[in-house]
């Protein structure tokens, strides 16, 4: 008996103690799956290649992801977002700003707070792999570049038309897959990213990843090679069709998906089966280091904050001082500055005749001092 | 001598001016303007703390040693003989011109760059613009804020017509505001509404300009230069027999920014003295008077930092019921169009109309035309016609294209007679582009930027030449030196020309055609030389083989 209370004491002990010690393990666990998958900043590429208004779903298509991505965190500098034409204030549409990805006008997807980084005739097969490869000339603003490191995951959706081994950009010029995967094999090299997301929504869009090489790169399309992927629903306000299938089912799989969510990659590939999308929607997988089951959706459409919980007060320092402005007439010229005439007449005529004359003394003449002074004087006090 | 510690004096200013027409249009202006307190004459100071001047703008100013600088981008076409002339005019599309200050050595290098620091920050395409579009003004766009020197060198002018804007191009320009769009006038800046009227233009306006304070004592005051930065919003909104501003912009207003200085809504009731046009609510005691446009206009003011404008439900929301139908608008007096004549797809004529309706004073106007490469004008068929005669223009400086390289500019200074109509005309031929230059959608034609028409009106009115900060801001954009006449810019309709275009598809057609007739007719030639040619025996029924067979036994003839 007395053992068997010795038994149930030591039992018990031994639970008091595990406890705070398995739940800082949780903890630890919690922490390490926080950052399992090795990255600590998200970046996403957006491109719609398509031109003209008929092609208004490729341009839904596109701010229907962008608006998933930036609403679960990812903000506007980390986005690239290429857009081949401009939908939302083209003449055509009988509601200017905006961009519908539902029938009856329900949900707008271009919204208030949008930045286009590449729109128009900027959206190039060239300008694309630059951007990827970040071979781009030294003037490029930095909204424009991909600014990725070794430990970026990056998130590269592409839609338009395409065809087997190749997309159509702006009915002009196409890139094709061996292309692709050259560059991102560039971007490896580089080591420009951590890990890669590609989704791809064309007709046999699965030809586009077929030839990729590199490692931690992930696929999904929206058709096999030999189907064509289909849009979803015209209407009749606006007399084009609004979305393309699989990015209307990947959007209503998205709006469920929130910052905190685990939902993972293998409920991304059963996005949109091929009884609601009428093509196979393919993914590849071979080349991610990763089981698809332990990749969170978060992992690419949603970003990493860097949180530091701390506990101690923090003094903030004191404010900024105020510009001094020295005084001494020594250093300041007094100079008298004035509004300029808007159109000289006379001046206009002598610079002619000054032309004719080939007389290089003119244009001290065509100054001229007028009422409005505004003079860099210093004022004494008393 | 000493040292003192001045407060930073940055200011803030914004009003909106709703003009209503005769024909149930209104045109909204909305100014905002900041003030920003640093001596703009030692450039290359080292500025660390921005206030409420936007701090993307200010190191773009000083990283390029920019002097003034002022974009817009317009959707639409401003119609003067339909609205009047707008406060501050703009062209179609995007349009960019800069003065750089003396001490830049390198101008076209400063201007590549600053066009695509500027085309991230407003999210459009400006990094088109380069030395093909790129024109330097000789006698046009002289400088709106203070300069003694105007040496054209460092001027710099581009539009690209092509260029839309939308809300990618609004969403920027909101941030640059102290209040951004959450407090002030801004809040009415919806782009569903905002994008939904004829005429939406967006502009920046940096240029610097004189301080005055009043009634301040400092103890040394440095009445230095500063810059200032006006960003004004135009559009023109259809509406019917009754608005108001819930109905025009979804919003109402209800507290000015903070940090704004002065915040007003300024209504024109000029046509409106009795009361016999419109019904305006809700009332306001405040009335101004301004001149502008060589105009004496009368305003019903709407102070936004007094408490008691925003009433009992603490918001603002004008509401305006035309009662009566109104005359007619007064004609402006000056007035310009621009179109192509001719037929084909080898020569065609620029024709440009410029209107004098002023019925007895003659002025000059400077016609400024910036046509690229591509369009090659045979300068020497240029006619200046006035009524029926020829005009000489007393000032002419051309320069002609270069081949990709520099597009042709052609400046003008023309007297035009009173009450008359001027035309200019030129020929040119269309140039036959390379393959790989021609855009996406070549078919839709390629666009021809807006000509400029600058001159000194004669004002009915006399203008006020004292340029003091009290001034509503929409009267005191442009500097006025003389009283009798105001300065105003028109712009022209760009034009819209077809080149030449080459089927695109041919290359493939003549691949599959070429390999067509190579595989059918080579093929056959081939086969014909190179194929021998046997007898083949055909293979006999079931019945006749089992025929053969028992006649083989027999030892009869076979069958064939």
């Amino acid at each position: 008996m007395n053992y068997c209370n010795l038994i149930t004491i030591f039992a018990f002990i031994n639970l008091l103690v595990s406890i705070p010690h398995g739940y800082s393990n949780y903890v630890e666990t919690k922490a390490g799956q926080f950052f399992s998958s090795g990255h600590t900043n998200n970046w996403a590429v957006l491109v719609c290649t398509s031109r003209f208004w008929f092609n208004y779903r490729h341009v839904a298509n596109t701010l229907s992801v962008y608006r998933s991505v930036k609403r679960l965190g990812i903000p506007d500098s980390h986005i690239v977002l290429m857009l081949a034409d401009d939908m939302a204030c083209n003449y055509r549409n009988p509601k200017p700003a905006t961009v519908f990805s539902h029938k009856n006008m329900e949900l707008n997807v271009y919204g208030d707070d949008v930045e286009v980084d590449y729109r128009g005739y900027e959206v190039t097969v060239e300008n694309f792999l630059r951007v990827l490869t970040g071979r781009l000339p030294p003037s490029t603003p930095r909204s424009k570049r991909l600014l990725s490191d070794d430990r970026s995951n990056i998130l590269i959706y592409l839609t338009g038309h395409g065809g087997n081994g190749f997309l159509k950009f702006q009915d002009s010029e196409e890139i094709s897959n061996m292309e692709l995967a050259d560059a991102f094999e560039q971007m490896w090299q580089k080591r420009r990213y951590n890990e890669l997301l590609f989704i791809i929504d064309t007709c046999q869009g699965a030809s586009m990843y077929e030839r990729f090489y590199s490692p931690n790169l992930m696929a999904l399309a929206s058709s096999q090679v030999g189907e064509d992927s289909l849009s979803h629903q015209p209407d009749l306000g606006i007399g084009v069709h609004l979305m393309d299938k699989y990015t209307f089912y990947l959007l209503e799989f998205l709006e469920e998906v929130h910052p905190a969510s685990q939902a993972n990659m293998n409920d991304l590939f059963k996005v949109c089966p091929q009884s609601q999308c009428v093509s196979t929607p393919g993914h590849r997988t071979d080349l991610f280091q990763r089981d698809p089951g332990s990749v969170l959706i978060t992992d690419f459409f949603g970003s990493v904050r860097k949180v530091e919980i701390t506990k101690d007060t923090i003094n903030l320092t004191s404010p900024v001082e105020p510009p001094i402005k020295r005084s001494g007439s020594s250093d300041i010229q007094i100079e008298s500055l004035t509004y300029v005439d808007q159109l000289p007449v006379a001046e206009i005529i002598h610079q002619q005749d000054c032309l004719e004359a080939n007389v290089t003394r003119c244009r001290r003449k065509q100054q001229r001092t007028r009422k409005l002074n505004c003079q860099v004087v210093e004022k004494q006090t008393a | 001598m000493g040292i003192t510690a001045a407060a930073a004096r940055d200011e803030f200013q914004e009003e909106l001016v709703i003009r209503p027409l005769h024909s149930g249009d209104i045109y909204a202006s909305f100014q905002f303007r900041t003030l920003w307190d640093t001596d703009f004459l030692q450039e290359g100071q080292k500025v660390s703390h921005y206030r409420l001047f936007p701090k993307s703008l200010g190191q773009v100013l000083s990283k390029f040693s920019v002097r003034e600088l002022h974009i817009s981008f317009t959707q639409g076409f401003w119609r003067t003989m339909q609205w009047g002339q707008p406060f501050i005019p703009s062209p179609p599309g995007a349009e960019l011109w800069v003065w750089f200050h003396d001490t830049v050595s390198d101008v076209d290098g400063n201007w590549k760059e600053l066009t695509n620091v500027l085309s991230g920050i407003f999210c459009a395409s400006l990094n088109f613009i380069d030395l093909t579009n790129t024109v330097q003004p000789s006698a046009s766009f002289k400088p709106l804020g203070l300069g003694n020197a105007t040496d054209h060198r460092f001027l710099r002018y581009a539009t690209l017509p092509r260029e839309i804007v939308c809300t990618e191009n609004l969403t920027p320009w909101k941030k640059l505001l102290p209040c951004g769009s959450k407090a002030g006038l801004a809040v009415l800046l919806k782009s569903e509404k905002l994008f939904h009227s004829s005429f939406h233009s967006q502009a920046v306006h940096i240029r610097p300009v004189c301080q005055h304070k009043n009634g301040l004592d400092f103890a040394k005051i440095l009445d230095a230069p500063s810059f200032c930065i006006h960003l004004c919003i135009n559009c023109y909104l259809h509406l019917f027999t009754e608005w108001s501003l819930f109905k025009m912009f979804s919003r109402t207003l209800t507290e000015a920014c903070p940090l704004a200085t002065s915040s007003k809504v300024y209504v024109d009731i000029t046509d409106n003295p009795e009361g016999e046009l419109f019904e305006l609510s809700p009332a306001t005691p405040l009335l101004s008077q301004a001149v502008v446009l060589g105009d004496r206009r009368t305003y019903s003011v709407f102070d936004l930092t007094r408490a008691e404008t925003f009433g009992q439900l603490r918001s603002l929301n004008l509401l305006l019921r035309w009662k009566g139908d109104g005359g007619e608008m007064l004609r402006p007096l000056l007035h310009a169009e621009r179109y192509v004549a001719g037929f084909g797809l080898q020569t065609g004529e620029i024709h440009t109309v410029i209107y004098n309706n002023h019925p007895y004073r003659a002025f000059p106007v400077l016609l400024m035309d910036s046509v690229p490469w591509y369009l090659q004008l045979y300068i020497h068929t240029l006619t200046v016609t006035s009524k029926s005669r020829d005009n000489k223009p007393s000032y002419i400086h051309y320069q002609p294209a270069k081949d990709r390289h520099r597009p042709h500019l052609l400046e003008m200074l023309i007297q035009l007679p009173p009450h008359s109509m001027t035309e200019v005309t030129v020929q040119f031929e269309r140039a036959l582009l390379k393959w790989t230059e021609y855009t996406p959608d070549p078919n839709h034609g390629f666009y021809v930027g807006s000509s400029v028409v600058s001159a000194l009106v004669p004002s009915m009115v006399a203008m006020s030449t004292n340029f003091t900060q009290d001034q509503p801001l929409f009267s005191s954009f442009v500097p006025v030196k003389e009283e009798s006449s105001y300065f105003v810019r028109v712009y022209t309709e760009p034009l819209l020309v077809n080149l030449p275009t080459p089927d695109f598809s041919m290359p493939y057609n003549v691949i599959c055609l070429t390999c067509t007739v190579v595989a059918v007719g080579y093929g056959s030639f081939y086969n014909l030389l190179t194929r021998t040619f046997q007898v083949d025996e055909p293979s006999l029924p079931l019945a006749k083989r089992l025929a053969n067979l028992i006649r083989r036994i027999r030892g009869v003839p076979l069958l064939t």
